[in-house]
């Protein structure tokens, strides 16, 4: 039910947005996120965006992952 | 991680019951780790009398019922939402939420109903819909809202606080509480969410929580977090999904989540009656609600007999220890709503994790 999936956004269009998985483009709602702008990673449920994905943040976790396997190897 | 103590960890997510189960990771974790699923499936916690409603609106003349997959086939106390299909009713199967309003345009002579289930991930998106709805002033939809929210039924699971016992408001949970010493915290409830209605777990029962993301990778680091905590004596939130969940959440998501609905009392399968746990549609919106359109009363249904959802969703008992799991019920012809929904911790572990003999 939580399920969840990245896109990229790549037309932009009042409360919608058009955006491409894999090849495939899909028409979704935007009034979770109505900031979010062309070329913008977002996570999808059901239809709408519902968070924006953060590339910075992404590498603090696989800095952590990093620590992770140092410290159990 | 397995210098760790040991440790019982409960997920509230059913998308990590499946991703944990599909993945296969119990198998690889020290035996001192153990994985309990909690109440996080929407469509199991649903209330029996709740389905019975659905099922009985779906049946009356003129009534368009449209919903999300994993609802239509439960079953009710008399057939589910499929078998009132197949006997005549108009019973849709919807992506998105946002399609009612198409459908209602196209079918200008029903009376078109979206019978809405799911936790603060889904809720906000349903406030959008009413929000539009009632924008663009439709007459023939309404809404039959069955929305959850998990840190009350947390609370609930947990019984009182140590420091409280005696003292406070008695709980619903009388039928015990399970042994836990964290919990693997919903991503996507917490994207909306954020972590400070979660603060309480480590502030009042001394619990830590990671709020983890849905690859294996990230639920293993969300429970090394958790054994780190546990080995250094905190009981924080903390989060292992930065890459989509802040500490705050989605802010426009809680604001509209708060524009249209109120807390109220809810029911829920197997655990009962939780203050403030479910959503109605505020008073500016109550013209969409269905439960003040059609005047539906539903006997109080008793839980399906010899399933035992009720202590599989209180992580009381693992779904094998259910005596009919993988006997009379199975995902094919399922007895109870766990076994149901592919977010159900019985076809999870059903799927994924049988032994065959
Ligand atoms: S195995 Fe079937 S009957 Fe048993 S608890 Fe699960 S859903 Fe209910």
């Amino acid at each position: 039910m939580c399920l969840a999936i990245p896109t990229k956004i790549v037309e932009r269009d009042g409360s919608d947005a058009l955006v491409e998985m894999n090849g495939v483009r899909q028409r979704i709602r935007m009034d979770l996120l109505p900031a979010a702008r062309v070329g913008d990673y977002v996570l999808l449920h059901a239809g709408f965006a519902i968070a924006l994905l953060n590339e910075e943040e992404a590498q603090e976790t696989l800095d952590l992952l990093r620590e992770v396997e140092v410290l159990s190897s | 991680m397995g210098e760790g103590p040991p440790s019982r960890y409960m997920e509230v997510c059913g998308t990590h019951t499946v991703a944990i189960a599909r993945s296969g990771l119990k198998k690889l974790l020290p035996p001192t780790v153990s994985l309990i699923s909690g109440p996080g499936c929407p469509v199991c916690v649903t209330d029996q009398q709740d389905i019975d409603t659905a099922i009985a609106l779906a049946r009356e003349k003129g009534v368009l019922l449209a919903t999300f997959g994993d609802m239509v086939r439960v079953p009710g106390t008399n057939g589910s939402l499929a078998q009132a299909k197949a006997e005549g009713a108009d019973v849709r199967i919807l992506y998105s939420p946002f399609e009612v309003l198409r459908l209602t345009d196209e079918n200008p002579g029903s009376e078109v109903v979206f019978l809405s289930v799911g936790f603060e991930t889904t809720a906000p998106l349903i406030a959008a819909v009413v929000k539009e709805a009632a924008r663009l002033e439709y007459r023939n939809l309404s809404f039959l809202i069955l929305h959850k929210l998990l840190p009350p039924v947390m609370e609930a699971l947990l019984g009182e606080p140590p420091a409280l016992a005696g003292s406070g408001p008695s709980l619903p949970v009388t039928q015990g509480s399970p042994i836990l010493d964290g919990f693997l915290m919903p991503g996507h409830v917490c994207a909306i969410l954020g972590v400070e209605p979660f603060r309480f777990l480590g502030e009042c029962y001394h619990l830590p929580g990671v709020v983890a993301g849905f690859d294996p990778d990230d639920i293993l680091l969300a429970l090394w977090m958790l054994q780190r905590q546990r080995c250094q004596g905190r009981a924080e939130m903390e989060i292992a999904y930065r890459r989509v969940v802040r500490a705050e959440g989605n802010r426009t998501a809680q604001r509209l989540l708060e524009e249209a609905f109120q807390p109220v009392e809810a029911r829920w399968r197997g655990i009962g009656n939780i203050p403030c746990s479910g959503l109605a549609l505020r008073q500016a919106y109550s013209a969409y609600d269905a439960r003040g359109r059609f005047s539906l009363q539903v006997e109080p249904a008793p839980d399906t007999p010899g399933c035992a959802c009720g202590e599989v969703l209180r992580g009381l008992l693992s779904p094998p220890e259910c005596p009919l799991f993988g006997r009379a019920c199975t995902p094919q012809s399922p007895v109870g709503p766990c076994m149901v929904s592919s977010e159900g911790s019985c076809a999870a572990s059903y799927r994924y994790e049988r032994i065959i003999p």
